[in-house]
C-alpha cells in the first residue's frame, strides 16, 4: 500500500541563537456578542489560532485571549519570525511497481521524478519523495491562520449582515492585527470580505468613542484602560464583586453571590460601575424568590440581603458608564423598572394567595386543560398517577404517611395555572410550597410541592423528608417511564425532556438518603400505568384494582398469577397483555439508570467495569445496596491485595474456561481435600472454607467492606497455589479435584461480583 | 416643536421627532398598515421587503393589536391596542447602531447620563417563519428597542441583510415623559387648548376591546374566517397569473398576504378567548406559516422575473 496520505516531518535545522521574537496583537471587534457566548468564544479563538500556527511550523511562547462584550483579544508572546523550515517525506510503491502507480504517487505527492530517493524497507526496496519546504514569514502565516479560524469560527449562531458573505456572531466592524518588536509594530497584511487589518482601535461606545493607534499589547492595554475599557474579563468580574460587597457592607447588608449571574453582567460591560438601589417599601414583603428572580432574571440585579430581617432589601445595578452625575439618573431609572415589575408581581400573588386561601380547587380543575405531553396527557392526569403510586412509595420509604403523599401529589402541579408561575415559570413548585401553606396544609405537604422537581441539577439539593421523596421520585418517574413508552428516549445530544437529569435525579434521591427501593418495580408499576392509558381499553376501576394488587405483590408475573388465582380473568388478561412490553421497557430503562449511575460515579472516581462488574449480580436495582458493593470492590481494588487477587482469580477462571472447553464438562462439584497433595494446596482448601463462611454471614449482614476484606484474604493462598501446584497433571483424578478446586475459587469470588468484567 | 435638544413634551412629540429623524436620514416615511397586525414585522414593508435583492428604507409608526394583553385600561403598563415605531433598511447600513443611538438623543435621551446596552435577544416569528439575530436595547434597565438584522423570512434566507428596529412607543414615552401609568401620559401638548391624554384616547376602547377580546368574540365565526382567509390566500396565490383584464401577468402577493395578517389576527383572537389547545395552537402557527411561505415565495417569484 502507498502511504500517501501520512507525511512525515523532519525539522531541518534546529537554531543554535535565539531566531528575533515577536509579539503578535489581534483585537477582532464586533458589535456586541451575548454574554454566555464570549469565554467560549475566546478560548476558541486562541485554539484556533494555536493549532494553525503549530500545523504551520510556526513556534512561539505562550498565548493570552481576553474578551469584552464587542472584542476578543489575543496575544501571541515570543512568536518566531519564520515558521520551521521543514522535510516532507512520503513513502511511495515500491520500485518494480507498475508505471502508473508511480505516476500515480507523483501526481498526489505533486512532485516530479527529482525528488525521489529509493530506499531500503523491510517490505523491500521502496520509493520516498522527498520535498523541502523552506520556512515561511510569520506574518504569511498569521494572515492565513487567521482567516480560516474566522471563517471556520464554531459560533453556535452566526449572521449575515450588509452585502457581505462573511458570517460572524454578530457584524464584525474591526480588525487589528500587529506584529511589534521593541515597541514598533508591524500591521499584517490581512483582508477578509473588504476589512482590513490595521493598527487602530477604539474605546467604550460611550465614554471614548475615538480611535487611536496601538503599537504593542502593553501599549494597547493601557490606553484602552484610558478609553474606559477594561480587556481582562477576570478583572472586571473582581471589581465587580469588590465593589458590589463593600457598598453593601457600608451598609450593614450582605450581596447573594450568584457567579452565573457575576459572569453574565461581565459580559454586559467594558467599564464597570457597581450602583446599590432600593426596593420600594410595599414589595418588601412578597417572597424573596420572587423578589430575587424579578432582580435576576429580567433586570441583571443582584439582591442585597439584611441579615438581621432576612429580607431582601437593597438591589445592585452594575452599569456600563461613569456619569456627571455619578449614576443617579441610572439609579432612578433602574428603580422605577423595578418597580413596575414589581407592581404586577404584587398583583398576581395577592389574587393568587386570594384562590390559594380557598384551597384552590379552581386551579386543580384547571389542570385537565394544561397539558403535559400531547400523547401523555393532562397535568391532571399525570396527577392522577402520582395520586395512584402514593401507597407504593408509602410501603417502600420509612415514614411516609400514605394519605400525606395523596394530598401533596394533588397540590403538587396546582402553581401551574397561579398567575405568578405564569409570569415567573421558573418558581414553579416554589409557589407551590407557598401556596400549600396558605391553603393550611400540613408542612410536610407543602414541603413536597415545594421541593419535588428537586434536584434540578447536579449540584442542586434532593430532598429529605419521606413525603417530598414520594413525590420527587414519582414524578420523575412517572416522567421517565412516560417518555420511554412513546419512545422518546434521549439519542446523543438531544435529551428535550432533561430525562437525563430526572434519572439522576432518582439515583441521587435514593442514594443520599440512603432508601431501600426495589426500583425495577416502581418503573414497572409507572410503566403499567402508561400503557393501559395508551391502549385505551381499561375503565378507572379495573385500574385500581390492578394497582392494589400490584402494590400488594410487588412483582408483575406474580401479581399477573394472583389475580388469575382470585378468578378475576379479565384484570388478568388484561395485565398479560402488557406483561411483555412492560418488562422489556423496565430492562431498557434500568440500563439506562445504570449508565447516568457510571457518568455520576465517574466524578467520584470509581471505574465503570467496576459497575458494570456489580450490576450483573441479582438485586442490581435496590441502588443503595448496589453502590455499597460498588464502592467495597472499588476500594479492595485500590490495594496491592485487590490488584492480584483479581489476577488470581483471572488466572483461575482462564485455566477453567479452557479445561471446560477442552474437556467438554463443568468442574462444578466440590473438590476433595482427601486428594490435595501440596502444602500449598492444603492451604488454599482451608482458606476458602474459612472464607466462605464469614463471606456468607457478611453478605447476609449486607456487609460488602467485610465481605470484601474476606475475599482478600484469599490472595496469599491463591498465588502460593499457582506458584507450587501444577493444575493440569497426568493423574486424571488429581488434575480433575485441582479444577474443581479452582471453580470453588471461582464461585467465591463471583459471590462478590462478576469479576470477569474488571480489567487489570 | 421638533427641537431636538429639549425633552419632548408628549406622546405625539415623540412620534413626531422618530419620523423627522428617520427622514433626515433618507427613510421614506410610510404610514400604520391598515389591517390589525401584532407587531411591526407583519408590514408588507418590512416582512415582504426583507425578501429579494432590491434595496429599501422606511420608517413608519405601526399600530399593533395584542389580544391577550388587554387589561381593561387598569394596567399601567399593558394595553390589547398599542404603536410601534419600525424603521427596516436593506440592506443595513454599516453604522446602523450608531444612526440608533443618535434617534435616541433626538427624543431626549442623553446617553451621557443614561445606562444603554445591546443584550442578546434572538428574534424568532413562527408564524412568519422568520428569524434574525439583533438585542433587546436597554436604558436604565428597561427595554426600549429591538434591533434585528433579518436573517430568514418565510423560510428563504435573506441576502442582502436588512436591519430592523424596533421602538416599543408607550414604554419609551412614559420613561422620556416620566410618567407611571400609560393612560396619564400626555398625548398631545399638555397646554393645547384641548390637552388629551392617552387616557382620553384609548381608555373606553381598552376596556371594550378587552371584554370583547376574552370574552364575546363569536369563536365559531372566527374559525370560520379563518378557514376563509386561508383558502382565499391559497386561491389568490393560484389562479392563473394572466390577468383577464388587461392581459397582464399579475401575481396578487399583496392581496395574499393581507388574507395571512387576518389569519394570524383571528388566530391570536381565538388565543385570546382561550379556547386553543396546546396541539391546535401548533397546528394554527403551521398554517399561517405556510400561507406566509407561499406569500414570500411569489414575491421573489415576481421580483426574479423583474
Amino acid at each position: 500500500m502507498m502511504e500517501l496520505l501520512s507525511a512525515r516531518l523532519v525539522p531541518n535545522e534546529v537554531s543554535k541563537w535565539k531566531a528575533l521574537m515577536q509579539e503578535l496583537l489581534i483585537e477582532l471587534l464586533s458589535e456586541e456578542i451575548p454574554a454566555r457566548l464570549q469565554r467560549r468564544a475566546a478560548e476558541d479563538f486562541k485554539n484556533g489560532m494555536i493549532a494553525g500556527f503549530s500545523e504551520a511550523g510556526l513556534t512561539f511562547d505562550r498565548a493570552e485571549v481576553n474578551y469584552t462584550p464587542r472584542r476578543l483579544v489575543l496575544v501571541v508572546h515570543g512568536l518566531s519570525e519564520q515558521s520551521l523550515s521543514v522535510t516532507e517525506e512520503r513513502k511511495g510503491p515500491h520500485t518494480d511497481a507498475p508505471e502508473q502507480a508511480i505516476e500515480g504517487f507523483l501526481r498526489a505527492v505533486g512532485v516530479d521524478r527529482d525528488h525521489l530517493e529509493v530506499r531500503e524497507t523491510k517490505k523491500g526496496t521502496t520509493l520516498f519523495a522527498v520535498v523541502k519546504r523552506p520556512g515561511r514569514p510569520a506574518q504569511e502565516i498569521v494572515a492565513e491562520v487567521l482567516e480560516n479560524v474566522i471563517r471556520k469560527f464554531p459560533w453556535p449562531k452566526s449572521m449575515l449582515w450588509g452585502e457581505g458573505k462573511l458570517r460572524w456572531v454578530r457584524p464584525l466592524r474591526r480588525l487589528l492585527c500587529i506584529l511589534s518588536e521593541n515597541n514598533l509594530a508591524q500591521v499584517v497584511p490581512f483582508e477578509i470580505d473588504g476589512l482590513v487589518a490595521g493598527n487602530m482601535t477604539e474605546g467604550h461606545r460611550f465614554m471614548a468613542p475615538e480611535v487611536f493607534t496601538v503599537n504593542c499589547f502593553m501599549d494597547y492595554v493601557q490606553k484602552l484602560r484610558q478609553a474606559k475599557v477594561e480587556i481582562r474579563a477576570d478583572v472586571r468580574s473582581e471589581k465587580i464583586w469588590k465593589h458590589a460587597s463593600e457598598l453593601a457592607l457600608n451598609a450593614g447588608l450582605v450581596v447573594l453571590k450568584d457567579n452565573f449571574l457575576l459572569e453574565e453582567v461581565t459580559g454586559l460591560v467594558e467599564w464597570p460601575v457597581v450602583l446599590m438601589g432600593d426596593i420600594a417599601k410595599e414589595y418588601l414583603a412578597l417572597p424573596h424568590e420572587i423578589l430575587q428572580t424579578s432582580m435576576k432574571e429580567h433586570q441583571k440585579f443582584f439582591s442585597v440581603l439584611n441579615p438581621t430581617s432576612k429580607r431582601i432589601e437593597k438591589l445592585i445595578i452594575v452599569a456600563n458608564r461613569e456619569t456627571a452625575d455619578c449614576g443617579k439618573t441610572i439609579r432612578l431609572g433602574n428603580q422605577r423598572v423595578l418597580s413596575a415589575r414589581l407592581a404586577d408581581a404584587k398583583f398576581f400573588w395577592e389574587n393568587d394567595s386570594k384562590i390559594a386561601k380557598q384551597g384552590m380547587h379552581t386551579w386543580l380543575e384547571m389542570l385537565k386543560k394544561v397539558t403535559f405531553h400531547n400523547q401523555l396527557g393532562s397535568q391532571y392526569e399525570r396527577v392522577e398517577r402520582l395520586v395512584s403510586s402514593a401507597a407504593l412509595f408509602a410501603s417502600v420509604i420509612p415514614n411516609c404517611e400514605v394519605d400525606r403523599v395523596i394530598q401533596s401529589a394533588r397540590v403538587s402541579k396546582v402553581d401551574l395555572n397561579s398567575d405568578t408561575v405564569g409570569e415567573f415559570p421558573e418558581l414553579q413548585g416554589i409557589m407551590g410550597g407557598y401556596f400549600a401553606t396558605q391553603a393550611g396544609y400540613h408542612l410536610t405537604v407543602s414541603d413536597a410541592a415545594k421541593n419535588h422537581y428537586k434536584p434540578l441539577g447536579p449540584s442542586d439539593e434532593i430532598p429529605h423528608q419521606p413525603i417530598s421523596i414520594a413525590v420527587a421520585l414519582a414524578d420523575k418517574l412517572d416522567t421517565l417511564t412516560g417518555f420511554w413508552a412513546i419512545k422518546k428516549k434521549p439519542t446523543g445530544s438531544k435529551d428535550p425532556f432533561a430525562l437525563r437529569r430526572s434519572a439522576l435525579g432518582v439515583i441521587r434521591i435514593i442514594l443520599e438518603n440512603e432508601l431501600r427501593i426495589p426500583l425495577s418495580f416502581l418503573v414497572n408499576f409507572f410503566f403499567v400505568q402508561h400503557y393501559f392509558r395508551l391502549m385505551n381499553d381499561v375503565k378507572a376501576g379495573e385500574l385500581e384494582a390492578i394497582n392494589v394488587a400490584l402494590i400488594e405483590w410487588h412483582d408483575l408475573p406474580l401479581t399477573i398469577r394472583k389475580i388469575k388465582e382470585s378468578e378475576q380473568a379479565e384484570l388478568a388478561a388484561a395485565l398479560q397483555k402488557i406483561k411483555q412490553v412492560v418488562l422489556q421497557n423496565t430492562e431498557n430503562l434500568l440500563d439506562f439508570f445504570y449508565e447516568r449511575l457510571k457518568v455520576f460515579l465517574r466524578t467520584q472516581n470509581i471505574r465503570h467495569d467496576i459497575i458494570d462488574a456489580c450490576v450483573s449480580m441479582s438485586h442490581a436495582d435496590d441502588l443503595t445496596l448496589l453502590v455499597h458493593r460498588i464502592r467495597a470492590l472499588s476500594t479492595l481494588l485500590q490495594t496491592d491485595d485487590g490488584e492480584n487477587l483479581i489476577q488470581g482469580f483471572k488466572r483461575a477462571n482462564n485455566i477453567l474456561t479452557q479445561a471446560e472447553a477442552c474437556d467438554g464438562v463443568p468442574y462444578s462439584e466440590l473438590p476433595d481435600v482427601t486428594l490435595a497433595e501440596q502444602t500449598s494446596e492444603h492451604l488454599l482448601f482451608s482458606s476458602l472454607e474459612r472464607v466462605a463462611k464469614e463471606m456468607d454471614i457478611a453478605l447476609q449482614n449486607e456487609d460488602f467492606t467485610l465481605a470484601v476484606q474476606s475475599i482478600g484474604a484469599l490472595r496469599e493462598p491463591i498465588n502460593a497455589f499457582f506458584e507450587n501446584v501444577m493444575v493440569n497433571v497426568d493423574q486424571s483424578a488429581i488434575r480433575e479435584n485441582r479444577l474443581r478446586l479452582l471453580n470453588r475459587v471461582r464461585c467465591i469470588c463471583l459471590k462478590i461480583a462478576d469479576l470477569t468484567c474488571v480489567e487489570s | 416643536m421638533l427641537n431636538s435638544t429639549s425633552i419632548p413634551r408628549s406622546f405625539q412629540e415623540i412620534m413626531l421627532r422618530l419620523q423627522f429623524y428617520w427622514a433626515s436620514k433618507g427613510c421614506a416615511i410610510l404610514q400604520s398598515y391598515d389591517l390589525e397586525v401584532g407587531a411591526g414585522t407583519f408590514h408588507p414593508a418590512t416582512t415582504l421587503r426583507a425578501l429579494g435583492s432590491k434595496p429599501w428604507s422606511v420608517a413608519y409608526v405601526q399600530a399593533c393589536r395584542r389580544p391577550t394583553d388587554g387589561r381593561y385600561g387598569e394596567n399601567p403598563n399593558r394595553l390589547q391596542h398599542y404603536y410601534q415605531f419600525q424603521v427596516f433598511i436593506k440592506p443595513n447600513p454599516a453604522d446602523l447602531q450608531d444612526l440608533y443611538l443618535d434617534s435616541l438623543a433626538a427624543i431626549g435621551i442623553n446617553s451621557d447620563l443614561h445606562d444603554i446596552r445591546f443584550v442578546e435577544d434572538d428574534w424568532e416569528s413562527p408564524t412568519l417563519g422568520a428569524w434574525g439575530l439583533g438585542w433587546e436595547v436597554w436604558c436604565d434597565g428597561m427595554e426600549i428597542s429591538q434591533f434585528t438584522y433579518f436573517q430568514q423570512v418565510g423560510g428563504h434566507d435573506c441576502h442582502p441583510i436588512s436591519g430592523e428596529l424596533t421602538y416599543g412607543l408607550e414604554r419609551l414615552a412614559m420613561y422620556i415623559l416620566n410618567v407611571d401609568h400609560v393612560m396619564n401620559m400626555p398625548f398631545n401638548d399638555p397646554n393645547a387648548p384641548v390637552a388629551l391624554t392617552y387616557g382620553d384616547v384609548f381608555r373606553q376602547p381598552e376596556e371594550e376591546y378587552s371584554r370583547f377580546n376574552f370574552n364575546m368574540a363569536n369563536t365559531d365565526l372566527l374559525y370560520r374566517h379563518f378557514k376563509e382567509a386561508e383558502a382565499e390566500c391559497i386561491n389568490l396565490l393560484n389562479v392563473d397569473p394572466i390577468d383577464q383584464e388587461t392581459g397582464r401577468r399579475i401575481i396578487m402577493v399583496h392581496p395574499a398576504y393581507d388574507q395571512c395578517i387576518k389569519a394570524s389576527h383571528i388566530f391570536n383572537l381565538l388565543d385570546s378567548r382561550g379556547v386553543i389547545s396546546v396541539t391546535e395552537r401548533q397546528d394554527f402557527i403551521s398554517r399561517v406559516r405556510s400561507m406566509a411561505k407561499k406569500c414570500a415565495d411569489a414575491f421573489l417569484q415576481i421580483e426574479e422575473r423583474l
